[in-house]
């Protein structure tokens, strides 16, 4: 497989904002250096030839795990609720979504 | 300080009505009262909740009733594992405060074997790092020499068993974070095979690698603690329906008639003082009557590259919840995306960002079949590989970690020099498999060495067998000082 090409400050900038990360400047290039280094070392990962290899994504295969569909007990929704930072009637409260209309 | 009194044997005591629950505890605190401002191994000492609990064990006990095999034995929990009510931080600012609705299913096995949850240790956020440094709340320091690391991510368990601050602790290995650190601390840790203990309650980093695993002074006191906390559960979908070998029983077998392969790819690039305890574990096992042959393994060399691409992937998904709405953290903003951002830039600290967007490029359009989809065909390999050697050996033999206990700092700048921590034990995490480290003497600077043993999956009964030899063979350990500079 044709190695990726090199990650760039640009590209980190990208994957901070889909991860919702604000970073400094400073933080962009020291993330740029210190996961360029770490794609280098997989570098050995991505160049191999594994055309054929079946993936594996979990080691010990477990499949359709199902139960009887019985109303069991659940977590109490007060203290659910009480660790939220803001509730309002029993519900999450967030700030405006963007977009909406304050 | 005297060597700690086996948990097993502490159980007995208590069970028998020849020692009380709250006396072994009170002895417990006071070890801690003496020694944690020198290792700062716990996020939080539940003084006076365990009080409760070993009353409760006292109680029973005076009613003819038999608490179970834990009576009356202090156990720390790593503070990944939920404890309803009680503050569970992963040493990270997004949890702060947050007190979970819950317990995780390992701490309601352990209740309901008599034990007492005596506090919650310290980690690497998020258990992302390999010597503690990375916790919001301070670096947790080595009993044997407290200027150094005592490993991690499981650090604050692994040096509150060292430091005699609890007999057994609990900690979770997702790349070796129980084995690594326990070489580090002189204790014995184990990562049983995934899917044997329930990870209900086990905050998320990994989820296909992550499981919970005991710390002990002994493999007898480690073994009493995997068959509390092992065995299927239904909250857990991914908790095996297959029986959880029973390991206490088998401790006297033996390794006679046995084959141990010892792992050449664990010792390149190994410090030779650590080398050099591998090889005198392994001829201690060929005394026992094993027989000792070297095995190549060439799939665990690229271990780490490919854990280093699938356990942030995981994670950087897992750590999605962290969004200020519905526990921990929120810092305000004028909108949700912007008050998400703020919350995730403020609750993170520097590895766990880097983890998130380590994973997240990895999975993103573009990058995913060169980077996250190869490392997924290299953990077949890697199965494959061990499956071959696995034909000829009963169980491999290596060393856990490449280093001894190094300096507070020396790594810390270094991302990937720290990963390297962890190349001998995230090959058992990518494929699945039990593996335990046993405190095997000291190294050149006279601080613990530690040596693995690897086995296929469900071969809990074996390692523990082969384990106990290992550990009757291994040189003394020194107390540990709670100080700087080890003991000579």
């Amino acid at each position: 497989m044709a190695e990726p090409a090199r990650l760039t400050r640009e590209d980190v900038a990208h994957v901070a904002a889909l991860a919702r990360l604000h970073l400094s400047e400073e933080e962009l290039d020291l993330y740029t250096g210190q996961l360029a280094q770490v794609l280098d070392h997989a570098a050995d990962v991505a160049s191999l030839d594994l055309a054929g290899v079946e993936p594996t994504a979990h080691a010990m295969a477990v499949t359709n795990v199902l139960r009887a569909d019985e109303p069991r007990p659940c977590l109490d929704r007060d203290e659910v609720l009480a660790q939220a930072p803001s509730v309002e009637d029993h519900r999450f409260r967030v700030p405006r979504i963007l977009g909406e209309a304050p | 300080m005297t060597a700690p009194r086996p948990a097993l044997e502490t159980a007995t005591m208590v069970r028998a009505g020849e020692e009380l629950a709250v006396d072994v505890l009170e002895h417990h605190l006071a070890v801690i009262d003496a020694g944690e401002e020198a290792v700062h191994a716990f996020n939080l000492v539940l003084a006076d909740a365990a009080r409760d609990q070993a009353r409760a064990v006292d109680a029973r006990v005076a009613a003819g009733e038999d608490p179970g095999p834990l009576a009356g034995v202090p156990v720390a929990l790593k503070d990944n594992l939920c404890t309803r009510g009680v503050p569970t931080t992963c040493s990270s600012r997004i949890l702060d405060g947050w007190r979970p609705p819950y317990d995780a299913t390992v701490v309601t096995r352990l209740v309901e074997a008599g034990a007492v949850v005596i506090g919650k240790t310290n980690m690497d956020e998020f258990a992302m790092g390999s010597s503690t440094e990375t916790s919001a709340f301070g670096t947790t320091r080595n009993p044997h020499d407290t200027s150094r690391v005592p490993g991690g991510s499981s650090g604050g368990s692994a040096a509150a068993v060292a430091a005699g601050f609890a007999p057994l602790a609990l900690g979770s290995d997702t790349g070796g974070s129980i084995r690594q650190p326990a070489a580090l601390c002189g204790v014995v840790g184990m990562k049983p095979t995934y899917g044997t203990v329930s990870r209900y309650g086990l905050v998320a980093f990994a989820s296909s690698l992550d499981q919970i695993g005991p710390f002990a002074h002994t493999v007898a006191d480690a073994a009493l603690l995997f068959d509390v906390i092992g065995g299927h559960d239904p909250l857990d979908s991914t908790s095996l329906h297959r029986p959880t070998p029973r390991v206490l029983t088998v401790l006297d077998d033996g390794v006679d008639g046995m084959t141990v392969g010892v792992l050449t790819e664990f010792l390149d690039g190994v410090d030779p003082d650590v080398a050099a305890r591998v090889h005198q574990a392994a001829e201690a096992l060929a005394a026992a009557g094993a027989r000792i042959e070297e095995v190549s393994v060439p799939e665990v060399a690229l271990g780490l590259s490919a854990y280093y691409l699938i356990a942030p992937g995981e994670a950087s998904s897992n750590l999605a919840r962290y969004d200020g709405v519905r526990y921990g953290l929120r810092v305000d903003a004028e909108d949700t995306v912007a008050m998400n951002t703020a919350t995730r830039s403020e609750g993170f600290g520097a590895e766990v960002k880097r983890r998130i967007m380590l994973g997240t490029y990895v999975l993103s359009a573009g990058y995913m079949d060169a980077y996250y989809n190869q490392a997924l065909k290299v953990r077949t390999r890697i199965i494959e590989g061990f499956a071959a050697a696995y034909t000829r050996c009963d169980v491999l033999l290596g060393p856990t970690a490449p280093t001894t206990a190094f300096a507070i700092g020396a790594k810390v700048d270094d991302p990937l020099t720290m990963y390297l921590s962890d190349v001998c034990t995230i090959p058992s995490n990518l494929a699945g498999h039990p593996a335990i480290s046993v405190p095997f003497g000291t190294g050149d600077a006279g601080l613990p060495v530690g040596v693995q043993l690897l086995g296929p999956a469900l071969s809990e009964g074996t390692l523990f067998q082969v384990a106990a030899v290992v550990e009757a063979a291994a040189p003394a350990l020194p107390a540990p000082r709670l100080t700087t500079g080890a003991a000579s």
